[in-house]
């Protein structure tokens, strides 16, 4: 935390006009700045961190591989990959159409792909309980089951690919495809070859939101899944029961592990992400 | 797009559409116009029975009171740091400007046992001196403030450094060549530039502040009528049996967060223009 508070007397100056240099009352500022998000953030996330093993290594690794914590992470990652998939595949179907498509509605399209983003996660789980939960005017309930997890995640990580490839395919530049397509190309292999490898970063940026947001979940899983031990509790469920029983310690533990997965996947396809960038 | 060529054969297109239709109508909106339903099967009856109940109205006050501070210190901080990151150079700019994403991938429940961590008066690395002066922080507002700024703290971020890059700093500079200060230039030159950013990353925090539920619920200790905001009230109904409550507090919710999500895609094609 010390690294990141900057004296005046270390900062460059950036530009022959002085606007990037850090004068008296800026770097105060920058203090403060880093001050106030360390005592927010960063303390409180190490916290976590030195709690989780503050009794040492043996206790922590009991911790993390105790069936039931097992059973949880293994549901979590699972369903959080599967999530990511279909994601994958509908966001860019969403993506294609709001750029693509034209029809009546479509700006309500895209503004509904919003609402999972804004909506409360506990009004999420109750919306989604109205209509595949006991009382489903269309008889189908997932309620308490595992598959509940996968309907709640993907609800709420719906905007993340759709998001982050729609900007991409918009800027898109259609003389590229008209090649291809003059030079005999049918839809299909346009898409394949000259479309989608543009896409791919976006694509892998979005699905590493989608990840992180679907393994993080917590609010819209209270109402729907039941939180059954060893069937349909998530790791953020069992993080909670250790907080509620007074274990700070086993809380800290699986909380941590939650950490080290969200941190690993998104440098992960970081740099798949600037593999692809360079590449293309 | 421009010539014929391009154009998916109509069985495609129509298939694509339909399908991404279908999906996002099963997915979102059926369910959400279910809430709507439930809420006004009885007309009027549950929404005036939840905006009578002390428990909802209590709970309403507190959201907003906790949504609004945490919408304004994000608000301060989140413009402070983005002018930082974008128009000066320090050691650590990198590292700093990777963090700030950093509470978007936290579960709210880490988010509230990282708190719970450092600010409960018995054990806590700040609660026990805040204890010792008298500052309650878990199990009261300043907590569910803390825990509510945090999981929107990359909101604002988000939304005003793309526009801070791209406008550059050139008026900036003949603003303080012709003899402005830091706050003249400011206030005339670079706030007047990122004002629809700011909005949009005020209105996106609002909406995300006043949905908070995980975070909250751990540091606030969910007492009734002390510590409950309205989500939180939404779970306890609901497991309560007072489904009608738990249904109109939740539309309240939606609503809130709809406006919210309406007023920013009208606002975004003007700026445009």
């Amino acid at each position: 935390m010390t690294t990141t508070t900057v004296p005046a007397r270390t900062a460059r100056r950036r530009r022959a006009g002085g606007a990037g240099s850090l004068s008296g009352p800026t770097a105060l500022g920058l203090g403060v700045a880093v001050l106030w998000f360390s005592l927010l953030v960063l303390v409180p996330l190490g916290l976590v961190v030195t709690t989780a093993l503050s009794d040492g290594l043996a206790d922590f690794w009991e911790t993390i591989t105790s069936p039931q914590t097992l059973s949880a992470v293994e549901l979590t990652v699972v369903q959080a990959v599967l999530v990511t998939l279909l994601n994958v595949v509908m966001g860019t179907v969403i993506a294609w159409v709001l750029v693509r498509d034209r029809f009546p509605g479509k700006a309500v399209l895209d503004v509904v792909i919003d609402i999972p983003f804004a909506l409360p996660t506990i009004v999420a789980g109750l919306v989604l309980l109205a209509l595949y939960g006991p009382q489903s005017p269309i008889g189908v309930n997932v309620a308490n089951t595992r598959a509940s997890v996968f309907l709640a995640l993907a609800f709420v990580t719906l905007p993340f690919v759709v998001r982050t490839v729609q900007p991409v395919l918009e800027e898109l530049e259609a003389d590229v495809e008209e090649a291809a397509a003059s030079l005999g190309a049918g839809r299909l292999t346009t898409f394949r070859r000259i479309i989608l490898p543009s896409l791919v970063p976006s694509i892998a940026a979005g699905a590493a939101l989608s990840f992180a947001r679907g393994i993080s979940e917590y609010g819209s899983l209270v109402l729907l899944s039941g939180n059954l031990p060893n069937r349909t509790e998530v790791v953020s469920v069992r993080v909670l029961t250790y907080i509620e029983n007074g274990d700070p310690a086993s809380a800290a533990a699986a909380a941590t592990l939650m950490l080290v997965v969200a941190l690993a996947v998104i440098v992960a396809l970081d740099v798949i992400q600037r593999r692809v960038a360079r590449r293309g | 797009m421009a010539s014929a060529r391009l154009r998916e054969p109509t069985p495609v297109r129509w298939g694509l559409r339909l399908l991404a239709v279908v999906y996002v109508f099963l997915l979102v909106l059926w369910p959400v116009s279910l809430v709507v339903k439930y809420t006004f099967a009885d007309g009027l009856t549950a929404l005036s029975t939840a905006l009578t109940d002390p428990d909802v109205t209590h709970a309403l006050r507190l959201t907003a009171v906790v949504a609004l501070s945490a919408v304004v210190i994000n608000l301060v901080f989140g413009v402070w740091i983005s002018i930082l990151l974008v128009r000066y150079e320090f050691p650590g700019k990198r590292a700093l400007s990777a963090l700030v994403d950093l509470p978007l991938s936290v579960s709210p429940v880490v988010v509230g046992l990282a708190l719970v961590l450092a600010y409960n008066p018995r054990t806590g690395l700040f609660g026990t001196h805040l204890d010792a002066a008298g500052i309650q922080v878990i199990f009261a507002t300043p907590g569910m403030v803390l825990a509510t700024a945090f999981v929107a703290l990359p909101l604002v971020i988000r939304e005003v450094v793309p526009v801070l890059a791209e406008i550059g700093d050139e008026q900036e500079q003949a603003s303080r060549s012709l003899g402005a200060n830091a706050v003249q230039t400011f206030r005339r030159i670079t706030l007047p530039s990122i004002k629809w950013a700011v909005v949009y990353g005020v209105v996106l925090s609002l909406a995300r502040s006043l949905g908070e539920f995980g975070a909250v619920k751990v540091v606030s200790g969910n007492i009734v009528r002390q510590t409950q905001t309205a989500t939180l009230v939404v779970e306890s109904k609901y497991q309560g049996f007072d489904q009608d409550t738990a249904y109109a507090t939740a539309f309240l919710l939606a609503a809130a967060s709809v406006i919210c999500i309406v007023v920013v895609s009208l606002l975004r094609p003007k700026e445009q223009s």
